[in-house]
């Protein structure tokens, strides 16, 4: 019982209980598969979110570029339904049977080799992870172990997403180009298009959903989550303390760009097809003001984040589209300035103080009398306590 | 002859920095200094402002990469090593000013310093045992915030979080402890408590504390030594460093 | 891929895209300069950098349009001079406020910085769009910057390319007298090289941020000015450029002139000899390839100040 009533309050249970019960029962009980596909779809945005709360939020990392993993993760997806989906005898009125339609027109003859290993579903699983992951390492060990950070890392992210994004328009023949992947039917003969799919899909996204949630908790409660907001305020004295601080940047960074990838599999999945469109400039910056509207220190205030300004966007796109993009910059502005913390920072501060108290999130009981555990930065942090930017080392 | 004097090198100094120098774009901070550290000895760095002494700890601990020279810790050569290797060979240090993590608690800042779980597997893995916890209350204890564990440690005084960097070091228990101005900006009695404690954590490691506090400086050190622009001025007992004309003339001279 | 030319062909091959380089090059360094200027005294990187330019090319283009309507055709030939102070002004002066309302709240929260201005960027951008419309505009040039140089029979110059990079000259000696010789040159390096120590003598930070940051905006209109020269402007402009002039900025170390002038140089060059034997957005990978490589094997740029942190 104790152990339980443990386990609650470390993850939070009560709170992720009711984003559950939200997605698996009150969301498709009153919405058509149409707005449910949808909420899936923000809800792909979500994996992105969460991984910015933990390596910007937690680690002090901006990332201006977490498109690129989503994009790479959705890519790989795309790669492997387009296989299936331009079996010879589909595609028998080409010039080549067999390759993707895109590749048809481009005068390709033949798949490229990198493309071969994604008929293969496990080949492509493993690549969802570990493409972005690697990426992410090449360039996160590049920088940190330089000891570049802050503004600097966040600019260099930023062209790493302009530069896929051309390349990906650039090479048509190769990727499908603006128009990206599209017209993907099924997956090892079921077919993803239809409503029962949908459904079932939407649940497969939630479920990961929640396993990335709990991953990330766990992070954030761990040693290499106090190590992380430590880090962030003081790196000298994690490094003297015997930390290799640029091993633990390294990690969460990985991480992050991990759950964005399986955020962009889910969408490829969900939606059907995969496009330059979500690799850009302007989408993963926007995926960043997700993560600060829902608060940049939740993990669940991400989620909320992400449905929220999607929603938003979308009925706001459908009716005055001239204003959105008006919305979109009072709400960078308003959030960074006003509410740094983002809804979980409005909730912290001023709804939950009101609430009854069997109703506030359980603090966490502590592992002996003499010494309460506080969750750190979630409920410490005040505006003040904002990711600081290692500035670049001017020895050397 | 050759080898009993390398033995004894290796055997009795603990540290041995030989010919270090270091320049900031042509301006030589610290100039061809040679220092060596015996076994348990507390070694004071004193001498004016911007004489050298934090950059000489800076490049002990890795913080600043040497131009010149070697820096040997038992028979290690620190040089080459990145800081938190050197922390690893046994090496502490504490800044000038109080360098803590005020977003956590007391219990939080001494239980991240506890060697153990320093890569990232192991600090996901890390688990707070009763041997955490009781190390933690036992540093807490000496570093007299006991009662402040539970404290976030943006609310101690700056006395106090003097201490607790102290504390945040002893926890890791180094051989060799480098203390940067340990009682500056404390109060008369936070002193007294400092020196006490000082007293109590050199029992069996080497330290090297900077201090200009004279008073403080006679009742600890075993040797002083005087830096100047960059370079050892005189060095020996604290009798013999006081009564050195060269150090009267830098102190007095102006 | 140089086999299939001739020598003399190569030559002007090579003439002709690294004089279309130098106009790229004029663009990179008057965004630059602004951005650098800014970047190097707060750590602060102003993402609505390319709208503040576009601004100075939307005062140009009204500027153009008023001398085109209401003055004496004779005087039309003039419009630009009027146009390149009013739009230093315009920008200027939205800095300034911008400063005021809104950076100044943020210094110690440069990443937070990044996503305020961004979020400028699009009220900005959508600003444009309702002012000015979607379409893109264009001012009509005045008879003596039409036409272009024949240096061989091979090789032509067009007059406005080198119009522009007059300009560009003089706003870069401009700057660097300012930063050098100016009282608010001499403040502005006190507060980088020491913040509490500059205030403690006596200096005004805020106002040296305040004026700094004017400073930079009000180079991006006269860039924007220039813009007009070489191309159309439109409300999206200006994002077009922000990238590369982030990393002509950094590569160039952030904090040196000379080393701002000379990045745009060597990307604005590379971009512009790659685009001929390879397509374009090719180039444009390639070129930010190896800046991005070389930035992460060099973080600090080509040139860099040694400052203690
Ligand atoms: N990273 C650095 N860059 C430039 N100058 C430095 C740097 N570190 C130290 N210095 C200079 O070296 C001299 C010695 O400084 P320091 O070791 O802090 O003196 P002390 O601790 O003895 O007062 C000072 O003049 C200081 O300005
Ligand atoms: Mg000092």
């Amino acid at each position: 019982m104790n152990f339980i009533a443990h386990l609650f309050a470390r993850y939070q249970l009560s709170h992720m209980l009711i984003l559950a019960l939200l997605l698996i029962v009150v969301l498709p009980l009153s919405m058509d598969i149409f707005r449910l596909n949808l909420i899936g779809k923000y809800l792909t945005y979500a994996f992105v979110a969460i991984g910015l709360v933990l390596c910007w939020g937690y680690g002090g990392i901006l990332s201006l570029g977490q498109g690129v993993f989503f994009g790479l993760g959705g890519y790989c997806m795309a790669m492997f339904l387009k296989l299936e989906a331009s079996s010879p005898e589909n595609t028998a009125i080409q010039t080549t049977p067999g390759i993707p339609d895109f590749m048809d027109w481009n005068q390709l003859t033949e798949l490229p080799w990198f493309w071969e290993p994604f008929h293969s579903f496990g080949f492509t699983l493993l690549a969802i992870i570990l493409v972005p992951a690697f990426f992410a390492f090449v360039v996160t060990v590049a920088m940190f172990k330089r000891r570049v950070g802050g503004v600097y890392f966040a600019i260099i992210t930023q062209a790493v997403a302009a530069i896929l994004t051309i390349l990906i328009i650039g090479q048509q023949g190769y990727t499908g180009g603006v128009n990206g992947i599209t017209d993907l039917r099924t997956l090892h003969g079921w077919d993803i298009r239809t409503d029962e799919a949908k459904y079932i899909l939407y649940f497969v996204c939630v479920a990961l959903l929640f396993v990335c949630l709990f991953i990330g908790k766990y992070v954030i409660n761990s040693k290499l989550g106090r190590l992380l907001v430590a880090m962030r305020e003081r790196e000298d004295r994690v490094r003297f303390s015997g930390y290799d601080v640029s091993a633990f940047k390294i990690f969460i960074f990985c991480l992050a760009s991990v759950f964005s990838a399986i955020g962009g599999a889910m969408f490829t999945l969900q939606i059907g097809f995969m496009s330059p469109t979500f690799v850009g400039i302007v989408p993963s910056i926007e995926m960043v003001i997700f993560c600060a509207v829902g608060g940049r220190l939740s993990l669940l205030g991400a989620v909320y984040g992400a449905l929220l300004v999607n929603a938003a966007k979308t009925s706001f796109s459908e009716s005055f589209p001239e204003l959105w993009l008006f919305a979109m910059g009072a709400l960078f502005i308003g959030v960074v300035m006003a509410f740094p913390n983002g809804l979980a920072g409005v909730w912290t501060t001023y709804i939950e103080p009101r609430l009854p108290a069997r109703l506030r999130s359980p603090v966490p009981p502590s592992t002996i009398p003499a010494v309460a555990v506080t969750t750190t930065a979630e409920t410490s942090s005040t505006p003040s306590a904002n990711p600081t930017v290692e500035h670049r080392h001017a020895g050397n | 002859m050759l080898e009993t004097n390398k033995h004894i090198e290796q055997k009795d100094f603990v540290l041995s920095v030989e010919g270090l120098t270091v320049s900031f774009d042509g301006f030589k901070a610290v100039s061809d200094l040679s220092l060596y550290v015996e076994e348990q000895e507390i070694r004071v760095i004193i001498g004016p402002n911007g004489a050298g002494k934090t950059t000489v700890l800076d490049l002990i601990c890795g913080r600043t990469k040497a131009t010149e020279g070697s820096i040997k810790f038992k028979g290690k050569e620190l040089t080459r090593m990145n800081e938190h290797q050197i922390v690893h060979a046994g090496i502490g240090r504490k800044f000038q000013t109080p360098s803590i993590y005020e977003d956590l608690t007391v219990f939080e800042n001494l239980e991240l310093s506890y060697p153990r779980g320093r890569n990232v597997w192991g600090a996901l893995t890390f688990r707070r045992d009763q041997q955490v916890i009781d190390k933690v209350i036992e540093i807490a204890e000496m570093i007299f915030l006991a009662d402040k564990l539970d404290m976030s440690a943006d609310l101690l005084s700056h006395g106090q979080k003097q201490w607790l960097e102290i504390g945040m070091l002893l926890i890791q228990d180094p051989e060799l402890l480098m203390l940067d101005e340990p009682v500056a900006g404390m109060s008369v009695s936070e002193r007294q408590q400092t020196a006490a404690l000082l007293q109590k954590i050199t029992k069996d490691r080497s330290v090297l504390v900077i201090e200009h506090d004279m008073q403080f400086v006679a009742d600890i050190a075993d040797r002083v030594t005087v830096l100047h622009q960059g370079k050892v001025l005189s060095e020996g007992s604290m009798e013999r460093v006081q009564n050195d004309p060269k150090v009267i003339e830098v102190y007095l001279g102006h | 891929m140089f086999a299939d030319y001739t020598m003399t062909e190569l030559t002007s091959i090579f003439a002709m895209q690294g004089f279309a380089g130098l106009t790229l090059f004029s663009v990179f360094v008057l965004m630059a300069l602004g951005l650098a200027i800014i970047f190097g005294q707060m750590g602060v990187i102003n993402m609505a950098h390319g709208e503040f330019m576009i601004l100075g090319a939307y005062t140009t283009y009204l500027t153009s349009n008023v001398f085109s309507s209401y003055l004496p055709e004779s005087l039309y030939s003039l419009y630009f001079f009027v146009a390149l102070i009013l739009a230093f002004l315009a920008a200027g002066a939205l800095g300034a406020f911008i400063e005021w309302a809104m950076i100044r709240h943020l210094y110690k929260r440069p990443l937070d910085t990044l996503l305020a201005t961004w979020g400028l960027s699009l009220i900005m951008q959508q600003l444009y769009r309702t002012i000015f419309g979607p379409r893109e505009v264009g001012v009509t040039l005045p008879d003596w910057l039409m036409g272009s140089i024949a240096l061989t029979d091979m090789v032509e110059i067009p007059i406005n390319g080198l119009f522009v990079m007059a300009i560009t000259l003089v706003v870069a000696v401009g700057v660097g007298l300012t930063m050098q010789k100016s009282r608010l040159g001499k403040q502005t390096r006190a507060v980088v090289q020491n913040r509490p120590m500059a205030s403690a003598v006596g200096i005004n930070t805020a106002r040296v941020d305040r004026l700094t940051f004017a400073l930079g905006c009000g180079i991006a209109g006269i860039a924007g000015a220039a813009f007009t020269m070489i191309g159309s402007t439109g409300p999206t402009s200006g994002q077009l450029y922000i990238v590369d002039t982030f990393l002509v900025v950094v590569f160039g170390g952030a904090s040196s002139l000379v080393g701002t002038i000379a990045s745009a140089f060597t990307i604005s060059q590379a971009q512009s000899t790659m685009e001929f034997f390879l397509s374009g957005s090719m180039a444009k990978v390639l070129t930010l390839l190896v800046v991005v490589g070389i930035l992460m094997l060099r973080p600090q740029g080509l040139f860099s100040l040694k400052i203690r942190k």
